[in-house]
């Protein structure tokens, strides 16, 4: 039990080391300054060459957002071709046959969005140019248009009055060239050692123990695990994602995966520390966001640990800890650490069934993801936590005695508004979305009995876990829910294009609007926001407005069934 | 005046009582999103009760229960209504004890011909002129255009000493119901009737004009944001409980909204905006906007006169230094005939100090006949007298007597320039006297450091805002003073234009200034600066120029005047906070009593350990209710202001309002629990 613990201190411990030179890395390439990865400069110019854009080019945050929403439109028509037309393009050795429109429709938004809600299976459902083109192509692009729109933001907060806020492809293509394809190199490297595999040839035959004759699916897996993992993507090669033997075949590999999922979203905290020149402003950040995240995981691992009492009832030893739906190689701190760290940072790839998971774990995992913004998703986790910092500068702001500021620029109504909106979004989808689900369930429960594999309050929680996973742009699935459906493709796609693109929008807008306003240097009386005082007040922030709002939900659901369990 | 601070008058209580059943209008109340939707919840009470009346439904519980939850919900209404109303009235009932002043009197009208009639006060328009002579109430609001005459202006700012008011330069305002003293002036009228600054601040306190400041629409912003997340959380609960199979009532529902929307802050907010210009009026500072006070807590950089404001009233003479070759005799004479005119206190002064020296100054009236007076401008910042034989007497600032004499090709004094830097290094300001542009010598002119005044810019340097001193004294004598008195920069030998420079550069670097001033030539830089407080006293033009009137001309009044919009501001916030701090609470009260009948695992969540799930309900909109009317003394007298730095001030207001807005209600919902237990 001690060597599990140790095994989950190690892969955080590590993560957060590597972290803060990353941050430092990061800072320096976004800023333009000299650094070893220089001479990938060549290559830059040439994509910009041949795309025709000025990459020093000043841009507005009108600007930056129109030339980030353009270019998620030409992925989103070009993915969609591709996912209709797989069935007879090559590259598909399998022959698996192409999506229906609302599948595809769903995948397409799944993937661009960095969501990667998959209701299909990888083996069956995509071909290998689908992985590779689609699949593959839109966890890099997606990853690097959040990077991107963080640094737009980190801009923003600059000292003075700022119109331009840097250039968009400038900060896309280095996140790309700079950042992500490294790091994914070397991570596919150690999964093609321990045994991932990196092919584009078919099924392989395989005669079993037990004489049976079966067929291993297989295919490009190292480089797509790679990308799903660093990315904050979460889409698995195989619908089993991470906890299938090929994708994640040790508990090495286990470490590593997870090690490079949280590794850049918590450098880009440091990054913003760097790149502003506020060091504490980052600390903070950081602090806030490590305190949620050992709230929610501390219960996870303590229950997962503990095993299930109705399991033990029925005579079955619990020294595992809760083992259903759980790889034995990993074990079960490690699948509890992973389903954590999952979903605060918006990856949703699982290493374990999370359906499976003890109620309150369960609740830990959908309240990572409702509040989304402790450490979050590659660069718009920032960015989520940037709109709550909004909302408690505003309060704590009053409670000194000034209008409220931030970093020396004021926060007024159209700010308000827009954070507003950003942070009603949220609850609006996810308790939207599930009521829209509990309502049809409700009225014709034969018609939809296909939907839930377990009525009753784990039932509830498979359906709120859905759209919280979709609106959280996570992607993982409290799977046992039947929902390659049109009402689960559709309703979560649109969900998912909402929750992804107003939450950068917002951000965005708010801090271009804060770079134009006049800068009021900082006095004896105003507000400090790099300090603990403010950080507690963040921390409170979030959790009263964005956790309680799924109080009652949570009551009904993996409450009710904890308390009914205990 | 009188200054009753007992927040629950009883004949305002019975006005507020009265006002908060017609608020209830919903034409009014949608101007709050907030206490709209606690409105629009009562009223769905309402129906339901009556519904039960004519058809019982187990289901939605009791008639009585039901009654009572609506009844609740009504009082939150006419709580929340009551603070405005309250706040409101108290802000009346100060602006009318100052309008009482000056209410029908009649007034000697003049027109183009001269021919003089009676008429009332309230007939006198814009730019008609009148006359009040000794013993006479001035009619109305207006501006001297011949004469001079000592005013009692007690009834407006309390001080009995009476002051003087003349034609020409910046004491040249006069206020209705204030009282001549002696002599006759002719006043022109500034203000139509009903428009004076104080009708205007009336307008501002009533809710017909009262605009919301642009943190108020923030804010409100904010707090209809987050009733939009509870109509949600409401709205989709229904669905919810339908899968669970546990139905909820509508008054649960409607109870879970009520609780859960930020109804503290909402029913109090304009309570605290309103309360805060009546603290200003209080203070005798009439506001014209809610915004202005609002500004004046962001204030980062305050413009302050030296004089009135850092040292006592005026300066002293204190010595003649007389030059080389002159007798010291000779200086304090040629001083006492050209400061016999000067009414000035340092001109006073200067007599005073040499009746010492044995110059007796009725004999040297004589000197005045035919002499023609040279009055002191900012431009030539000297003054004296021109004697009838040619004799010409000259005192001002060292370097105009210094262009004075050299441009007559008079020698000036090494010895004089030595005496001037000496006197100006001791904080003295140096007065040179020059006779036919020969200099005689210095008159050392002392001022004194109010006491306290230290402390004060102490206060005012830890709540980050930088002081700067106003003077017309030479750099040294400035330096000095500003150095002895705390103050962090100063200007000095200060033109209108340097304080309109000044308050320009500072804004550019985005800072917020505040300032006070009184004449004509202080309009444009009233009007440049962020807080422009112009004196009561002051021309009319710096009166229109401002966003202030201070009724005292109390030149310290400034500091009152941040520490005002900063309560206000902070009352804003803490009450916020307490507020949502507040949910928590109301969640572990409500949540579990919605379900609990219907999911017996969930009562694990009743951690109060409430009585039953009706008890429970009743107990959060009890509190919910109850809270309001608690905190209207915090919101009408503001959180107290404490200048001990932005972090330990959010420290220390998280802790109370924040920590204490957590606990608070568990407690209180767990007592009000305990008795509504023994019925329900």
């Amino acid at each position: 039990m001690f060597s599990e613990l140790l095994g989950i201190a190690i892969i955080f411990g590590a993560t957060v080391l590597l972290a803060i030179p990353l941050g430092l890395y990061l800072a320096t390439v976004y800023r333009g300054d000299k650094s070893w990865s220089d001479f990938l400069a060549p290559l830059e110019r040439l994509l910009f060459r041949a795309g025709g854009i000025d990459a020093r080019r000043g841009m507005s945050w009108q600007q930056h957002l129109m030339a980030l929403l353009t270019i998620n439109l030409v992925w989103f028509l070009f993915a969609m071709l591709i996912l209709c037309t797989q069935g007879v393009l090559p590259l598909n050795p399998d022959a698996n046959p192409s999506m229906s429109p609302d599948l595809a429709f769903n995948t397409a938004i799944s993937f661009l969005v960095n969501c990667n809600l998959q209701h299909y299976s990888g083996e069956s459902g995509l071909s290998y140019l689908s992985q590779v083109v689609v699949i593959m192509f839109l966890q890099f692009v997606s990853a690097a248009t959040g990077m991107a729109a963080c640094v737009v933001v980190f801009n923003a907060l600059k000292e003075g009055t700022n119109e331009k806020l840097g250039n968009f492809y400038d900060y896309f293509v280095k996140s790309l060239t700079r950042v992500l394809l490294p790091i994914a190199l070397l991570v596919a490297l150690v999964l093609v050692f321990q045994g991932t595999p990196m092919t584009f040839a078919g099924k392989q035959p395989l005669i079993t123990l037990q004489g049976d004759t079966t067929a291993v699916s297989r295919g490009p897996v190292a480089a797509m695990v790679a990308i799903k993992e660093l990315g904050t993507n979460g889409g698995g090669f195989f619908g089993a994602n991470s906890a299938h033997p090929l994708e994640n075949p040790t508990y090495l590999t286990n470490m590593v995966e997870n090690f490079a999922l949280v590794l850049i979203p918590i450098a880009m905290v440091f990054a913003l520390g760097f790149y502003l020149k506020r060091r504490r402003l980052s600390y903070m950040v950081f602090g806030v966001m490590t305190a949620g995240f050992l709230l929610l995981l501390a219960p996870t691992v303590y229950y997962e640990m503990q095993g299930n009492p109705a399991i033990a009832q029925m005579g079955t030893d619990m020294q595992l800890g809760a083992m259903e739906g759980k790889e034995i190689r990993l074990g079960a701190a490690a699948s509890a650490y992973w389903g954590i760290t999952n979903t605060i940072i918006s990856c949703g790839s699982v290493n374990s069934m999370h359906d499976s998971h003890m109620p309150i774990s369960g609740m830990s995992e959908m309240l990572g993801m409702m509040t989304n913004a402790f450490y979050g998703g590659v660069g718009v986790g920032f960015l989520n936590f940037f709109v709550f910092v909004i909302i408690a500068v505003f309060i704590s702001g009053l409670m000194v005695g000034r209008t409220p500021e931030l970093l020396g620029k004021k926060i007024e109504a159209r700010e308000m508004k827009i954070a507003i909106i950003v942070a009603l979004l949220h609850p609006l989808m996810i308790l939207g979305g599930t009521a829209m689900a509990a309502h049809l369930y409700v009225s014709n429960p034969t018609e939809y009995a296909g939907w839930l594999a377990n009525p009753g309050y784990h039932g509830f929680s498979e359906m709120l876990y859905e759209y919280t996973s979709a609106a959280a742009n996570n992607g993982s699935g409290f799977e046992g829910l039947g929902d390659n459906t049109p009402f689960w493709n559709i309703s979560t796609g649109v969900v998912l294009l909402l929750s992804r693109f107003l939450p950068v929008i917002g951000p965005v807008a708010i801090a271009g609007l804060l770079a134009r306003k006049k800068y009021t240097p900082e006095s004896a009386g105003t507000l400090r926001v790099d300090t603990a005082t403010f950080g507690l007040m963040v921390f409170f922030v979030i959790w009263i407005i964005a956790a309680l709002a799924f109080f009652p939900a949570l009551a009904l659901g993996p409450l009710a069934e904890h308390f009914s369990l205990y | 005046m009188s200054n009753n601070n007992s927040l629950f008058q009883p004949a305002l209580v019975s006005e507020a009582v009265k006002q908060a059943f017609v608020k209830l209008d919903p034409r009014v109340m949608v101007r709050n999103p907030v206490m709209f939707t606690v409105e629009l919840g009562t009223a769905v009470m309402l129906l339901v009760t009556l519904g039960l009346l004519v058809q019982p439904d187990p289901t939605q519980g009791s008639f009585g229960y039901n009654f009572t939850v609506f009844l609740v919900l009504l009082l939150t209404l006419l709580f929340a209504n009551f603070a405005e109303a309250i706040a409101e009235a108290r802000g009346k009932a100060q602006a009318g004890s100052l309008r009482k002043t000056r209410e029908e009197t009649p007034a000697r009208l003049v027109d183009e011909r001269g021919a003089e009639s009676v008429v009332s006060s309230s007939q006198l328009r814009k730019g008609q002129f009148f006359l009040v002579e000794a013993g006479e109430i001035i009619p109305t609001d207006g501006e001297i255009v011949e004469g001079l005459a000592t005013i009692d202006e007690s009834a407006i700012t309390g001080e009995s000493a009476p002051v003087i008011r003349e034609a020409g330069g910046d004491k040249s305002s006069v206020t209705g119901g204030t009282k001549v003293l002696s002599d006759r002036i002719k006043v022109v009228v500034t203000t139509e009737p009903g428009e004076s600054f104080l009708d205007k601040m009336i307008a501002l306190v009533e809710g017909a004009s009262r605009q919301k400041t642009p943190n108020e629409i923030a804010l409100t912003i904010l707090l209809a944001g987050f009733t939009l997340v509870f109509i949600i959380v409401c709205l989709t609960l229904q669905p919810f409980a339908a899968y669970a199979n546990t139905p909820i009532a509508v008054a649960s529902f409607i109870a879970l909204f009520v609780c859960l929307i930020p109804t503290t802050i909402g029913g109090l907010l304009s309570a605290i905006g309103i309360a805060g210009m009546d603290r200003a009026l209080r203070a005798n500072v009439i506001t014209k906007s809610g915004k202005a006070v609002e500004t004046a807590g962001d204030i980062d950089v305050l413009l302050l006169d030296k004089t009135g404001t850092i040292t006592i009233g005026n300066r002293k003479a204190t010595h003649f230094w007389h030059a080389p070759g002159v007798a010291a005799q000779h200086l304090a004479v040629m001083s006492t005939i050209a400061s016999l005119t000067d009414e000035t206190p340092e001109g006073k002064s200067i007599v005073e100090l040499a009746q010492t020296q044995q110059v007796d100054a009725l004999k040297l009236q004589s000197h005045l006949k035919g002499a023609e007076l040279i009055k002191f401008t900012a431009e030539t910042r000297s003054s004296g007298i021109t004697l009838a034989d040619g004799t010409r007497i000259r005192k001002g600032a060292a370097d105009a007597i210094r262009q004075l004499t050299e441009r007559a090709g008079k020698l000036y004094p090494a010895e004089v320039v030595e005496r001037v830097q000496l006197v100006a290094s001791n904080g003295g300001t140096p007065l040179v006297v020059s006779q036919n542009d020969e200099v005689l010598g210095v008159v050392e002119l002392q001022d004194i450091i109010k006491p306290g005044i230290q402390e004060r810019f102490e206060r005012l340097r830890r709540m980050g805002i930088k002081t700067v001193m106003v003077t017309g004294d030479n750099p040294l004598t400035a330096r000095f003073i500003a150095s002895a008195a705390g103050v962090d920069d100063f200007i000095a030998e200060a033109k209108p234009e340097d304080k309109m420079q000044y308050i320009r550069a500072e804004q550019q670097q985005g800072k917020l200034v505040a300032m006070m001033g009184d004449g004509t030539n202080d309009a444009p830089a009233l009007a440049q600066a962020d807080v422009g407080v112009a004196m009561n006293s002051g021309t009319q033009a710096a009166k229109e120029a401002g966003n202030m009137v201070d009724l005292d001309n109390d030149p310290t009044k400034l500091i009152e005047v941040v520490e005002i919009g900063k309560q206000l501001l902070m009352t804003r916030g803490t009450l916020t906070t307490f507020s949502i701090a507040n949910d928590v609470a109301k969640y572990f009260a409500i949540v579990p009593a919605l379900f609990m009948v219907g999911i017996p695992a969930l009562g694990a969540l009743n951690v109060m350990g409430l009585h039953s799930p009706q008890s429970a309900i009743l107990s959060a909109v009890i509190f919910n209710a109850l809270l309001i009317p608690a905190l209207v003394p915090l919101a009408l007298r503001g959180v107290a202001y404490q200048p001990v730095g932005a972090s330990a001030l959010l420290r220390r207001n998280l802790l109370i309002y924040g920590l204490g807005g957590v606990v608070a209600p568990f407690v209180g919902i767990k007592l009000i629990d305990l008795v509504v237990g023994l019925f329900v």
